[in-house]
C-alpha cells in the first residue's frame, strides 16, 4: 500500500519523536517557570549547556551517567518482562554496600581481582534482594510493589547500620564508611586526569555500562530466555498456555534486574563515591533509574542515551545556582518530560478515533498501552 | 508501674501523631486505587500539600486555611494525574512517577524563590494545627497525664479518624461507593448501566490528591513546624503500602497505618534513651510488615480493572 502518511500517522508511530517532543516541552515548561521567577531562561539554559559542552564538563557528565544508565537498564529489563522493579532503589543500596564492605575489608587484594570481586559481590546481593521479593510473590502471593517498597527501606537502614559498624565506619568524624581501598577504585590515574584535563573522578565505568547495555540487548532480543521473559511481559496467560513457566520467569527477571541495580551501586561507589554516607533519606538512584528507563522507552540503547541525558541534567543542574536558578528546575524539567511521554499515547488514541468506524470503535488490546 | 504508664502514654501519643499523615494519604490512595487508577504519585501530592499548607498558614496566620490549601494543592496534582491517566489514557505508573518528580520539584523551587532556602520559615504556635483538649486532664496524677498524652492531641488527628469512618461509610453504605467500587472492578459493565466511569475516576483521583495533600500538610503543620525537602520522603509510598496491606479497604488501611505509626512512635520513645541501635530499630516497621503479610494477610485482591486505562466505547 502506498497510502500517503498523515501527520497523525507519523506522530502515532514514531516513539523517538514523542520523546524529542516531550523533552522540548519539558524545557519549555522549565522556561515558563524561570520566567515566572523573573529569571532569564536563556541565561539558565546557556549555563546548563556551557557546563556540559567542554571536555571537563562532558567527562563529568559521563561519570555522573554511569549509575543512572545501569540502574535504568535494570528497570528497563524488568519493564520488558512485565514487572515494575520499584525495588531498584534497595537493590542499588545493598549492591553499593556489598562493594564497599569488600573494598574496605580486603584492601590488599590486587586490583585485577578485587574489582571483579566487588562487581560480583554487588550483583549477587542485588540479585538476592530482587529474588526475595519474587519468591514472596510466587510462594505467598505477596504484592511485589508493596514488598519492594518495604525492602527499599530495609536496605536503606541496613546500609546505615553496616556503615556504623566498627571496622567499616570511618575513623574520622565523618558519618560514613571508610574509603574503599585504592585497589577497588575505578578512577583513572591522577596524572592522566590532569594531563587530559578530565573530571577529577574520571573513571572507566562507562565501558562497563556499554558492555552491560550490549549484553542486555542481546539477552532480550536474541535469546530464548529473553523471548520467554518478553512473552510473560506481554501476556502472562498466553505465555503460560504456551508452556512457559511464568513463576520462574518472574524470578529470573527480578534476579537479573536486581543484579544490574546492585552493579549500578557498585559502579557509583567505585567510580565516584569512594565511601557510603549514613543518610537521612534515600538517595534515589533507583528511582532515577525508573525515570531513565521510561525516557529510554525500555530499549537498551535508548536507556543509554537517556542515562547520559539525565547525567547531563544532574551535573548541569548542580551549576544552575551560579546564575541564581534553583537546582530543582531539573526535577521540573524531567518530571514534565516523563509526564508528556506518559500522555504521548494520545496520538495513537486520536488516530484510532479518526480511523475507526463510528459504530464499532472498540480498540484492540494493543492499541493503547496498558 | 508509673513509669510504664507514662511511657505507654507517650508511645500512644507518638503513634497517633505519626499515623495521621499516613492515614490521610492512605484514604486518598483507597479512592484512587478502588476506582481503578494506580496512583503512585501520592508522594508528590503529599509534598505539594506539605509546602502549600505551611506557606499559606505562615502567610495568613490561620492553620485551617493553610490545611485546606494544602489539600487543594494536592488536589491540583491529583487532577493533573487524573487528566493524564483517565482522559488521555496515559500509563498510570509513568504519570505517577512524573507527579513524584514535579510535585517536589515545583514546590522546592518556589521555596527557593520565596525564602531563598529549601526550608520554609518555621510556623509559630498559633500557626500550627491546634491541639484539642489541652488542660482538660489533671496532669498531676498518673492517669491524668496518660489521658493528657493520648487525648490532648492535634485536631488533624481527630479529623482523620472521623474521615476513616466517613470513607468507610461512603464506600460500603452509599450508592456512590458501590459505583466507585464497581468502576474499579468492571468499568465496561458500569458504563452499560449508565454510570459515568470517566467522571467517577476523574473525581476519585482528584479526591485522592486532596487527601494526600492534607496528609502532607499534617507532617509540616503538626509533627514539625516547617517544610524541608526531606519532610515527606517515603511517606507516600508507605501510605500506598498500607493500602495494599489493608487489601484496598479503608478499615484495612487504618490497621496498616497504625502499624507504621506505632513503630515510628516506638522509635521516637526508645531512640536515644535505650541502647538499641537506631538503624535496626528503624527497620522494624518494614520487617514487621513483611512478616505480617506472609503470616496473616497473604494474597490481596487488587481491584480487577486497577491500572488499566478505560477507553470509553463510542
Amino acid at each position: 500500500m502506498t497510502k500517503k502518511k498523515s501527520v497523525l500517522d507519523f506522530l502515532s508511530e514514531n516513539t523517538f519523536i514523542h520523546i524529542l517532543l516531550s523533552i522540548l516541552l519539558g524545557f519549555l515548561v522549565g522556561a515558563i517557570f524561570l520566567l515566572i521567577m523573573g529569571l532569564s531562561p536563556e541565561k539558565a539554559y546557556g549555563r546548563l549547556l556551557d557546563s556540559v559542552t567542554n571536555l571537563k564538563g562532558f567527562s563529568y557528565v559521563v561519570v555522573y551517567s554511569v549509575p543512572y544508565i545501569v540502574a535504568g537498564l535494570s528497570v528497563a529489563f524488568s519493564f520488558k518482562t512485565g514487572v515494575f522493579n520499584i525495588g531498584a532503589e534497595g537493590q542499588f543500596v545493598v549492591g553499593a554496600m556489598t562493594a564497599a564492605v569488600i573494598g574496605i575489608l580486603l584492601p590488599d587484594v590486587p586490583k585485577p581481582i578485587l574489582i571483579p570481586l566487588c562487581f560480583i559481590g554487588s550483583m549477587v546481593v542485588g540479585a538476592l534482594w530482587g529474588m526475595i521479593v519474587a519468591f514472596f510473590k510466587i510462594k505467598w502471593g505477596i504484592n511485589e510493589v508493596l514488598s519492594m517498597i518495604m525492602f527499599n527501606w530495609i536496605a536503606f537502614y541496613l546500609s546505615n547500620f553496616i556503615a556504623g559498624l566498627p571496622g567499616i565506619h570511618s575513623d574520622g568524624s565523618a558519618e560514613a564508611t571508610k574509603n574503599i581501598s585504592d585497589n577497588a577504585s575505578m578512577v583513572l590515574s591522577k596524572d592522566f586526569i590532569k594531563q587530559a584535563g578530565l573530571a577529577t573522578t574520571a573513571n572507566w565505568g562507562i565501558l562497563v555500562a556499554i558492555v552491560i547495555m550490549l549484553i542486555i540487548w542481546f539477552v532480550i532480543e536474541k535469546t530464548t530466555l529473553g523471548y520467554e521473559l518478553k512473552a510473560v511481559g506481554a501476556n502472562k496467560y498466553a505465555a503460560e498456555y504456551g508452556g512457559i513457566n511464568v513463576n520462574r520467569s518472574i524470578l529470573t527477571a527480578l534476579a537479573i534486574s536486581g543484579a544490574l541495580a546492585g552493579l549500578a551501586g557498585a559502579l557509583q561507589l567505585m567510580g565516584m563515591g569512594r565511601r557510603i554516607s549514613i543518610f537521612s533519606s534515600q538517595e534515589g538512584f533507583g528511582f532515577a533509574g525508573i525515570v531513565v528507563a521510561l525516557m529510554g522507552c525500555s530499549n537498551p540503547f535508548g536507556v543509554f542515551v537517556a542515562g547520559l541525558f539525565y547525567g547531563a541534567l544532574v551535573y548541569g543542574g548542580s551549576k544552575l545556582n551560579l546564575v541564581g536558578a534553583p537546582t530543582q528546575l531539573i526535577n521540573v524539567i524531567v518530571g514534565t518530560v516523563v509526564f508528556f511521554i506518559a500522555i504521548s499515547v494520545i496520538f495513537r488514541y486520536l488516530k484510532y478515533l479518526k480511523r475507526a468506524p463510528k459504530s464499532s470503535a472498540q480498540p484492540r488490546k494493543g492499541d493503547v498501552r496498558s | 508501674m508509673t513509669g510504664f504508664i507514662n511511657s505507654l502514654g507517650v508511645v500512644l501519643y507518638a503513634t497517633l501523631v505519626y499515623t495521621t499523615p499516613l492515614l490521610y494519604a492512605a484514604l486518598g490512595s483507597c479512592f484512587s486505587e478502588v476506582s481503578g487508577v494506580v496512583n503512585i504519585g501520592i508522594e508528590g501530592m503529599m509534598t505539594a500539600g506539605a509546602f502549600t499548607g505551611t506557606v499559606v498558614a505562615w502567610a495568613t496566620g490561620s492553620p485551617w486555611i493553610g490545611f485546606l490549601c494544602g489539600g487543594l494543592a494536592g488536589a491540583l496534582f491529583g487532577a493533573l494525574h487524573a487528566l493524564a491517566t483517565v482522559k488521555l489514557g496515559a500509563d498510570q505508573t509513568i504519570a505517577g512517577t512524573a507527579i513524584n518528580m514535579l510535585g517536589p520539584g515545583i514546590v522546592i523551587m518556589i521555596s527557593k524563590v520565596m525564602f531563598n532556602s529549601t526550608d520554609t520559615i518555621p510556623l509559630t504556635a498559633t500557626q500550627k494545627i491546634p491541639k484539642l483538649f489541652t488542660g482538660l486532664f489533671d496532669t498531676t496524677t498518673v492517669f491524668g497525664r496518660f489521658m493528657d498524652n493520648v487525648f490532648a492531641t492535634y485536631a488533624s488527628t481527630y479529623l482523620v479518624f472521623i474521615a476513616v469512618v466517613v470513607v468507610w461509610f461512603v464506600f460500603y453504605k452509599t450508592r456512590f461507593g458501590l459505583r466507585l467500587r464497581a468502576c474499579g472492578e468492571h468499568p465496561q459493565a458500569c458504563e452499560t448501566l449508565g454510570i459515568n466511569v470517566i467522571g467517577m475516576r476523574l473525581g476519585c483521583v482528584t479526591i485522592s490528591g486532596f487527601l494526600a495533600g492534607l496528609g502532607g500538610a499534617c507532617v509540616t503543620m503538626a509533627i514539625s513546624t516547617q517544610f524541608r525537602p526531606i519532610s515527606i520522603v517515603g511517606q507516600g509510598f508507605i501510605a500506598i503500602a498500607a493500602v495494599i496491606f489493608g487489601k484496598f479497604r479503608p478499615q484495612g488501611a487504618l490497621i496498616g497505618c497504625l502499624l507504621f505509626g506505632f513503630c515510628s512512635g516506638l522509635k521516637v520513645v526508645l531512640g536515644g534513651s535505650s541502647g538499641v541501635n537506631m538503624q535496626l530499630l528503624s527497620m522494624i516497621p518494614y520487617v514487621v510488615t513483611v512478616i505480617t503479610l506472609v503470616l496473616f494477610v497473604g494474597r490481596s485482591h487488587v481491584p480487577s480493572a486497577n491500572g488499566k486505562p478505560y477507553i470509553k466505547s463510542k
